[in-house]
């Protein structure tokens, strides 16, 4: 009995007091150890990686855990080394990327779109441009049947009903993907309040994630939010057409969210697909990426893990990319498609490269 | 004069006739309010017990329709797949209280004897302090804190780290219990084995902690039910895994986590699960509770 | 006989050590928290709790939206709880002091107790909120459901168990003869409960109600759940807001900036240091009247 107290205590005042003893070093070593990945980050893609890491731990039996708490959160545990790949909507900037430190790669696995959803009586479709979108978000127009809403949308009966915005709470790349739109478009925005993947929010209610924003939107009367296109599909909810840079409302929608990204693309896939001008592109799409470092022995990962971790990276965009369509993500156009496989080709273990 | 007189007791009589009446309203004032006093009292308590009754019973209502032998025995299913379970998240639950448990509960004890030993030493004094803080500490602090020495340190959040989080609140509670249950073993018990000859240590662990073994083991079944439903702490450490795992230096899921991220869902399916597993909890905790009971009125210290 | 003498010293060593453990592991807290937090404690310094914008774009962090969402939310739920939590205690052991009554009402708060935060929220999302938006609907007010109204309402049946059983536990200790002297002078049973027994336990019932509110400010899920995560100043009781514990449940593992993350820690402290200056405060308090 004492002597179980005393090593349990031994155990537990080495593990808070001396972090860094040899006794840290071997739980690493067993934690890197077996061939489970770990992977966090943006909710904007969850359905489509969950399905995907399902099929592969089917297929390869390899199992991917996979937790979506936001881009943010992706990228700070992929930089405080608590996950083996993040994934994002919004890609690091330069200032982020040299804060890592060790270089970092992206990889787009497939095109999503943020669409302006709502919850009103009938729930008819509507047409927004980014100047009304901006007004509504930053409190300008606060009710339903405001003119700069009803001239938009001839025809339609909108109630003289407050609006009740909502948004994000969290980190999150759709965050990013919404304003950097509204960025582009509104000086209004730009000045008050800017892009980023946490907002300083001029009003609204907060939810935790893409599903947190959808469900707030679904039990909220006269609400309006923004979420992934995916979840709008999911839950049956409507989506607004967008007046995009060439002047045409579009509805979003898998072929107008792939036509987005007829541009061209920089050699590490960092580039921002909102607003673009391709002429019948839907102005909110952007890539998601998977991140993770390039040289892939750090923390004790051995070679079979890193392997396992490229190995799963490079079947996604290949045979993964079937599982897009139907939960209404478009996958990787071909371009975008080589840039990934040159870049996973970059990717190495104690400087050799991973892949031939 | 005699006619005065008369008129004059007359006016006494007709005053403490007033006098007798007012006292009697007062009287009736008093013993109503009383009543109102009463009444309100009863009726609040009976508010609280049926809206009680009401939350339970919802979310038993929710919750019993979706437990059946799938929502045991089998994974969560990716959004929009009908059916799945939460078999790993029961696992889970059960792998961190175990962790918890085994690291939380001999120190806790020696905690405990320690303070039942040296009454009002400075050092007890501060122990005692320390208690009390660590049991009013939110539980979202201790999950920063082990976040900060475990999970960066390990480079991996873990299961192993969610335990030693719900190993820091069952702390306070486990000392606490085993110090009172320990005081109340009376002194001559422990005299009579000093006298005859048994060593101290053998004397607290043959005698002491024995008797008092029903008082501790209640506080530990308390200090399980206190923790078996915390999620704070569990969101920077054991993560959440949507896979079966029993290997404690990888993120696990746990009943809490579950139903925090499927609450929030927007998918009918996944919010069925939850109320699934809050019904458990809610049930896992009962059964921890009434266990407590039977156990400290059972073996209660008689001497 | 040496061995023995021996054997006591480490089974001393083991307790001291145990005992010993539990300073250092508060120290390591209190010490992990500064350290942690001391980047946003260098570049803000006080201004971080009078500062009003919390703006992760421009890195520029003021906690009190959070301080004022939290005060509001746990005084609220105090002042709700607190006459109930009385009424529970005087009935269980002034009008109901065993029986059948007793002992449903006694366990239902001890179940109460015991139903884990997380569940408390579940069900306020589902049952609480769509009530209170009727309710926002029906006097003209945006019908959020969720903020810090509804929080409160969730907290105040959370922490009744704690004002009742701390309070009823000061009422029975108030002494007999006080009460039936009372009695005998042929004082109701009203009279002796407001004059005799509430004076008697004020202090006692007084620190039950500050252990509650400790408990109040602390809790994290049922709040994050229902209080609709906005990090703006709260304008009304009604409005949807964010307390210390919230944001730090919500943004905490998405944090990436180093500032955003040591604002976050600081929150932390700041929620450690107050819930503890409560906690000993209470105890205290009851300790004084217990020793009467």
């Amino acid at each position: 009995m004492k002597r179980t107290t005393f090593i349990i205590l031994a155990l537990i005042i080495s593990w808070t007091i001396q972090s860094n003893s040899q006794n840290m070093k071997a739980l690493k070593e067993k934690a890197m150890g077996s061939s489970e990945l770990l992977g966090a980050g943006a909710t904007f893609p969850f359905p489509f990686y969950s399905k995907v890491f399902d099929e592969y731990n089917k297929i390869k039996g390899v199992k991917v855990n996979y937790q979506a708490i936001g881009s943010g959160g992706g990228i700070k545990q992929l930089t405080s080394k608590t996950v083996d790949f993040g994934a994002t909507d919004a890609f690091m900037d330069d200032k982020e990327l040299s804060d890592a430190g060790k270089p970092i790669i992206h990889i787009p696995t497939c095109i999503g779109a943020v669409v302006i959803t709502y919850n009103l009586p009938g729930n008819p479709k509507l047409k927004f441009t980014g100047d009304v979108v901006s007004a509504i978000f930053l409190g300008k127009i606060t009710s339903w049947n405001d003119k700069r809403i009803t001239s938009l949308n001839k025809g339609v009966k909108l109630p003289n009903q407050k609006i009740v915005v909502v948004h994000r709470s969290d980190g999150s790349g759709t965050t990013f993907i919404f304003s950097d739109y509204l960025t582009k478009v509104s000086k209004d925005w730009e000045s008050k309040v800017g892009r980023g993947k946490s907002l300083n929010w001029p009003i609204g209610l907060g939810g935790k994630g893409n599903q947190g924003v959808a469900g707030l939107v679904q039990q909220t009367p006269g609400s309006i939010g923004y979420v992934e296109l995916v979840y709008s599909k999911s839950n049956n909810m409507p989506a607004a057409l967008i007046k995009n840079a060439s002047g045409n409302f579009i509805e979003p929608t898998m072929s107008s969210v792939s036509l987005s990204a007829n541009i061209e693309l920089p050699a590490d896939t960092r580039v921002s697909l909102t607003n673009s001008n391709s002429a019948q592109g839907y102005p909110m799409s952007s890539f998601t990426w998977l991140i993770l470092y390039k040289e892939l022995n750090y923390n004790n990962r051995d070679n079979k893990h890193a392997k396992a971790l490229v190995d799963l990276i490079w079947w996604m965009v290949h045979q993964g990319e079937k599982y897009a369509q139907p939960l209404n993500y478009s996958p990787l156009p071909p371009q975008a498609l080589k840039k990934a496989e040159t870049i996973l080709k970059s990717v190495t273990y104690n400087g050799k490269p991973i892949l031939k | 004069m005699l006619i005065e007189n008369n008129q004059n007791i007359e006016v006494v009589i007709e005053q403490s006739n007033n006098r007798l009446i007012t006292n009697e309203k007062k009287l009736k004032i008093r013993i109503i309010k009383d009543k109102m006093f009463k009444y309100t009292t009863v009726a609040g308590a009976l508010i609280v017990t049926l809206l009680l009754a009401y939350i339970i019973f919802y979310i038993a209502k929710k919750g019993i329709s979706s437990i059946n032998w799938t929502f045991i025995t089998e994974l969560p299913k990716p959004p929009g797949e009908f059916g799945g379970g939460v078999s790993n998240a029961i696992v889970g639950t059960l792998i961190m209280i175990a962790i918890a448990a085994i690291i939380a509960v001999p120190v806790a004890i020696a905690i405990g004897v320690y303070l039942s030993e040296d009454k009002k030493t400075k050092l007890s004094y501060w122990v005692r302090t320390g208690l009390e803080i660590l049991q009013g500490m939110p539980s979202i602090s201790i999950g920063i804190v082990v976040y900060v020495w475990v999970v960066l340190q390990m480079g991996s959040f873990s299961a192993l780290s969610g335990g030693i989080a719900l190993a820091i609140m069952m702390l306070p509670v486990v000392a606490k219990s085993t110090e009172e249950t320990l005081k109340m073993v009376p002194y001559s018990l422990k005299e009579a084995s000093m006298a005859l000859g048994v060593p101290y240590y053998k004397t607290l662990l043959k005698v002491v902690i024995p008797s008092g073994l029903s008082g501790i083991l209640t506080g530990i079944l308390i200090a399980i039910a206190r923790v078996a439903g915390e999620t704070a702490p569990l969101l920077f450490t054991s993560f959440g895994n949507p896979f079966m795992n029993a290997n404690v230096l990888k993120p696990m899921n746990s009943l809490p986590l579950v139903i925090f991220n499927y609450a929030s869902s927007p998918y009918k399916e996944w919010h069925s699960l939850a109320w699934g597993a809050s019904f458990l909890l809610i049930v896992m905790i009962l059964i921890l509770n009434i266990t407590a009971k039977i156990i400290s009125r059972k073996w209660k210290i008689k001497f | 006989m040496k061995k023995l003498i021996n054997k006591d010293k480490i089974f001393r060593g083991i307790l001291y050590a145990s005992a010993f453990f539990l300073i250092v592991l508060l120290f390591g807290f209190f010490i992990t928290f500064i350290l942690e937090s001391s980047e946003s404690l260098a570049k803000f310094g006080f201004s971080f709790i009078t500062g009003k914008q919390w703006d992760p774009v421009d890195g520029h962090f003021g906690a009190m939206p959070f301080l004022l969402g939290t005060l509001m939310t746990s005084f609220l739920a105090l002042i709700i709880s607190f006459p109930v939590s009385i009424m529970i205690a005087v009935f269980l052991s002034e009008y109901f002091y065993k029986g059948f009554f007793h002992n449903i009402i006694k366990t239902a708060v001890e179940l109460l107790a015991g139903i884990p935060s997380i569940v408390f929220g579940f069900w306020g999302l589902f049952t609480l909120v769509p009530l209170i938006r009727e309710f926002q609907l029906a006097i003209g007010i945006e019908p959020y459901g969720v903020g810090i109204f509804t929080s409160a309402l969730v907290l105040s049946i959370m922490i009744i168990p704690y004002t009742a059983s701390i309070s009823r536990e000061v009422i029975s200790m108030v002494p007999t003869d006080v009460k039936e002297a009372a009695y005998s002078l042929g004082a109701t049973k009203f009279e002796v409960i407001r004059k005799i027994i509430l004076p008697y336990s004020g202090s006692g019932i007084f620190a039950g109600a500050l252990l509650a509110l400790g408990r109040a400010l602390g809790e994290t899920m049922a709040v994050t759940m229902i209080i609709g995560n906005s990090n703006g100043m709260p304008d009304s009781i009604f409005a949807p807001g964010n307390t210390m514990a919230s944001v730090i449940a919500n943004e905490f593992t998405e944090a990436t900036d180093s500032t955003y993350v040591s604002a976050l820690i600081e929150i932390g402290l700041l929620l450690f240091i107050v819930t503890a200056l409560i906690n000993l405060i209470g105890k205290y308090i009851i300790k004084k009247t217990v020793q009467f």
